[in-house]
């Protein structure tokens, strides 16, 4: 019996150890994804991994490249005809998977099923929302009409995959996910979907524009820091997205793999409560006594939290250099970037003294949240980031909690200092402006994720003229000097522009998105450059 | 019999619906599904109408109401995140996790019975005292680092496994299985040999202190005086006697294991339930998560359920009616 035990057990074992993997066919690329799709409904849920699919399998009139500037997808041109009239050309010949042609009725249809997606839990109406009319003037021409003068719409149409009028009609999120009616006009086919596992697609050989290089792509979603990472080492994956700023200096040593790297559209920054004039919620004096005023509301206190911050140890040390110090929403070449309104050098002296200005010579007792699990190494930033207000002496107590906890607490305005990211998809100073430091106005649709609740009507007006003038050159002055003004007033703290990261194996080649969407056409081998 | 089987479905109904309130509540406590669902570049209206879509402008207790209404006629609700029915989602990761909790659960058996006995039997051996510090380890490491260990060691470094994911799947019974592929045995080897470990732990100490307490009983002496083999000693009636405690650990880890393999599919990337709940309490998915877990609770029951009727078969003494 005991030999009998033993060869069950080698059995057992080598039944599962023998073999290797074998190399991943050339014409074949799989890719691992940290991020998890939620559907393939390109309409239900707004979300940056569904719409990093929905761009492999879907087309939308105006596209961004690689650098965040816009460049004709679907529209090959496109104009405004009036102050409220946009008129889109429409790129001839484009036929969907299944073979129907692209024409200005699908655009029109498109339009109208955005709003109308049942359940939505994110709907990508509002980039719809503007257009109050859309106007087929022939079958490639097509004009959209909105309420006012709307100069963003070409942006805001890049997030608006186009379907077939006559495959799409009454379809549902679901047909999209049993892959019966997902089909568009993308350089990929639908193969085959499972939900929360992986996403199987093949090249679109009849595709309008460059076509992709790989004749099969097996999109996986690995959520798992460390297995992603495990599984481009291994061989098992050709590619992956979100590499941990902890293995950066690894797999830079490591002749398996290589990184590629791009500077994102994400910013990470502390908002600050400005909504309790009377005392903000988590601010006391050193004895832990009300203060009766809320220090935030002065400048100068804003001002010296800034200056005590070192991005630029924070940027190298905690980072790992994946990150860029930042003095405002965009990086450089963006939409509505200043020059010359660089990261705040970090000063603890010049702070001190701001604050005893201030008439805070002693200082306050604040705390300081943030995320744990959302942006990269945000719980060890903030932690960072409390040290060095300790050290002007404002004794911070940091906090790091799970996103589902954090975020609900600092949308209830419960919160004194917090940690959060914003990413400028359209990479467009209009966006951050108009959600994070416009006033909170629900009629306007200003400062939804302002959860500070920060105000200053000289950014607005200069906002509102921005959003209001079509001309391109005249509003970027006018965001730009939004920017200016809510920057020197310290309405945000701007702390750093993360890098994004992908690994591969050497062979292969990436084109680096600044907006992080991970897609396979971006993908190719060394050698088909 | 049926009184008794009565009583066990009256029970698990009232546990089922505490559970259901329970996680009502517990969603509403820790945060606002819209809050983290809707885009950031969505406006108040925006905001206004996804609260409406998701049916969360109600009152919680008209929430709760409107679910058990629609619970009793079957319907637990769509997930806010995939727009299914939660059931739905539910049972299509069910295979998955099914074959690599049963996966564990043999390979605990496989080698935790024969080297909990070979300890048992000749406990004063080098190789017993190797097999009981090992069953030690295999207790205290965490199942987090001994996955990413087994990654390293036989996907990055060896070569031999594939790192993650679940290999080709077969379609039987209406059911993804990946068990009937090769391919699919070498995914599913990694995740059931990190998940069998703390199982193969228990097997061998439970059989062992089994073995060591039954070699002492009466009736053993007998049958050896008896002139028995010593083969069928061991193997008939020893081993018939230790199996009692070892069924019904076994029994109620493997609903553990079905129920609580988060770690190890999330390790792996293994989509199974576990990493659907997991996923679902990080958004907050509040149908996904009620249903999952009303699930679990009715596993439970099942198992224990189960788990007492074995008894009944192993020990002639154990009946159900006097319980």
């Amino acid at each position: 019996m005991k030999i009998g035990t033993k060869a069950a057990i080698l059995a057992a074992v080598s039944a599962f150890a023998v073999g290797a993997a074998g190399p991943a066919k050339a014409q074949n690329l799989t890719m691992a994804v940290g991020a998890q799709i939620t559907s393939l409904d390109p309409h239900y849920h707004a979300l940056s991994p569904n719409f990093a699919v929905a761009t492999m399998i879907f087309d939308t009139l105006t596209q961004f490249d690689a650098d965040a500037r816009m460049e004709p997808g679907l529209a090959e041109s496109w104009k405004v005809v009036s102050p409220t009239a946009w008129e889109f050309k429409l790129r001839p010949n484009v036929r969907f998977h299944n073979g129907n042609p692209f024409t200005a009725e699908d655009v029109a249809f498109t339009i109208g099923r955005v709003p109308q997606v049942p359940n939505s839990p994110s709907s990508y109406a509002i980039y719809t929302r503007a257009i109050e009319r859309v106007e087929v003037v022939d079958p490639l021409t097509v004009r959209f009409h909105t309420r006012s003068p709307y100069p963003v719409l070409p942006n805001d149409l890049a997030q608006v995959a186009i379907l077939d009028r006559e495959t799409h009609d009454q379809a549902s999120t679901d047909d999209f996910n049993s892959g019966k009616v997902a089909i568009g006009t993308g350089p990929f086919r639908y193969v085959d979907f499972r939900s929360g596992e992986r996403l199987r697609l093949e090249r679109n050989e009849e595709y309008w524009g460059d076509k992709a290089h790989w004749n099969a792509v097996d999109y996986r979603v690995v959520v798992n820091d460390s297995a992603r990472t495990a599984g481009v080492l291994a061989g098992d994956v050709d590619f992956i997205d979100q590499v941990p700023t902890s293995d950066i200096t690894a797999l830079k040593r490591d002749e398996r793999v290589k990184l590629a790297e791009k500077d994102g559209l994400r910013i990470i920054f502390l908002a600050l409560d400005h909504l309790h004039p009377e005392g903000s919620p988590q601010i006391t004096d050193k004895d832990g006594k009300p203060l009766g005023k809320n220090p935030l509301l002065d400048v100068r206190v804003r001002r010296a939290l800034s200056m005590a911050i070192d991005r630029q140890a924070i940027a190298s040390r905690v980072m790992e250099g994946a990150a860029k110090p930042a003095g405002q929403f965009l990086p450089e070449g963006a939409f509505g970037h200043v020059p010359g309104l660089d990261a705040p050098k970090a000063d603890p002296e010049a702070a001190k003294k701001l604050l005893a200005e201030a008439g805070y010579p002693d200082g306050f007792r604040i705390t300081l949240s943030g995320p744990n699990d959302r942006y990269m190494n945000d719980g060890r930033i903030v932690q960072a980031i409390g040290q060095m207000w300790t050290r002007i002496g404002i004794r911070t107590t940091v906090d790091a909690q799970p996103w589902t906890a954090f975020i609900s607490r600092a949308g209830r305005q419960e919160l004194s200092a917090f940690l959060v990211g914003w990413g400028t998809a359209s990479g467009e100073a209009s966006s951050p402006l108009r959600s994070l430091v416009a006033s909170y106005n629900r009629d306007k649709g200003f400062g939804f994720s302002n959860r500070g609740r920060y105000a200053n009507p000289a950014m607005d007006a200069k906002l509102e003229a921005a959003l209001a003038e079509l001309d391109d050159g005249k509003r970027e002055a006018l965001l730009q000097e939004a920017t200016t003004i809510a920057m020197q007033d310290v309405g945000i703290i701007p702390i750093h522009i993360q890098k994004n990261l992908w690994a591969m194996r050497p062979t292969l080649t990436h084109e680096s998105r600044a907006d992080e969407l991970t897609r396979a056409q971006d993908v190719r081998p060394v050698a088909a450059r | 019999m049926s009184v008794y089987l009565l009583r066990r479905l009256l029970q698990s109904v009232l546990v089922m619906l505490a559970m259901s309130v329970i996680v009502f509540v517990g969603v509403f406590a820790i945060g606002d599904p819209v809050e983290i669902l809707i885009s950031p570049d969505a406006d108040q209206m925006e905001r206004e109408r996804a609260i409406k879509a998701l049916g969360l402008d109600l009152p919680l207790w008209m929430q709760y109401l409107s679910f058990l209404g629609n619970a009793l006629r079957g319907d637990l609700g769509r997930s806010f995140v995939f727009n299914e029915p939660a059931l739905q989602l539910i049972l299509q990761r069910m295979p998955a996790t099914l074959e690599l909790a049963l996966g564990a659960t043999i390979m605990a058996l496989i080698i935790g019975l024969p080297l909990g006995l070979y300890a048992g039997l000749k406990p004063k051996s080098p190789l017993s005292s190797t097999i009981m510090a090992g069953s030690i380890l295999g207790f205290s490491l965490p199942t987090f680092w001994v996955g990413l260990m087994l990654i390293m060691v036989f996907a990055v470094q060896l070569g031999w496994l594939p790192s993650t994911g679940r290999g080709p799947t077969v379609e039987v019974l209406g059911m993804r299985w990946s068990f009937l592929t090769w391919d699919g045995l070498r995914h599913l080897a990694m995740p059931a040999l990190n998940l069998a470990l703390f199982k193969i732990s228990l097997v061998i100490r439970l059989t062992r202190a089994g073995v060591r307490e039954t070699m002492l009983m009466d009736y053993v002496k007998f049958a050896r005086a008896k002139g028995l083999s010593p083969a069928r000693v061991t193997y008939v009636h020893v081993f018939k006697n230790i199996l009692i405690p070892v069924v019904t650990v076994v029994g109620l880890e493997l609903g553990s294991t079905i129920a609580f393999s988060v770690v190890t599919e999330s390790v792996f990337a293994w989509p199974g339930m576990g990493k659907l709940i997991i996923d679902s309490i990080n958004v907050l998915d509040r149908p996904v998560i009620v249903a999952y877990l009303m699930m679990i609770v009715l596993m439970f029951i099942t198992i224990n359920l189960l788990v007492d009727l074995a008894y009944s078969a192993l020990d002639p003494r154990v009946r159900l009616e006097n319980k």
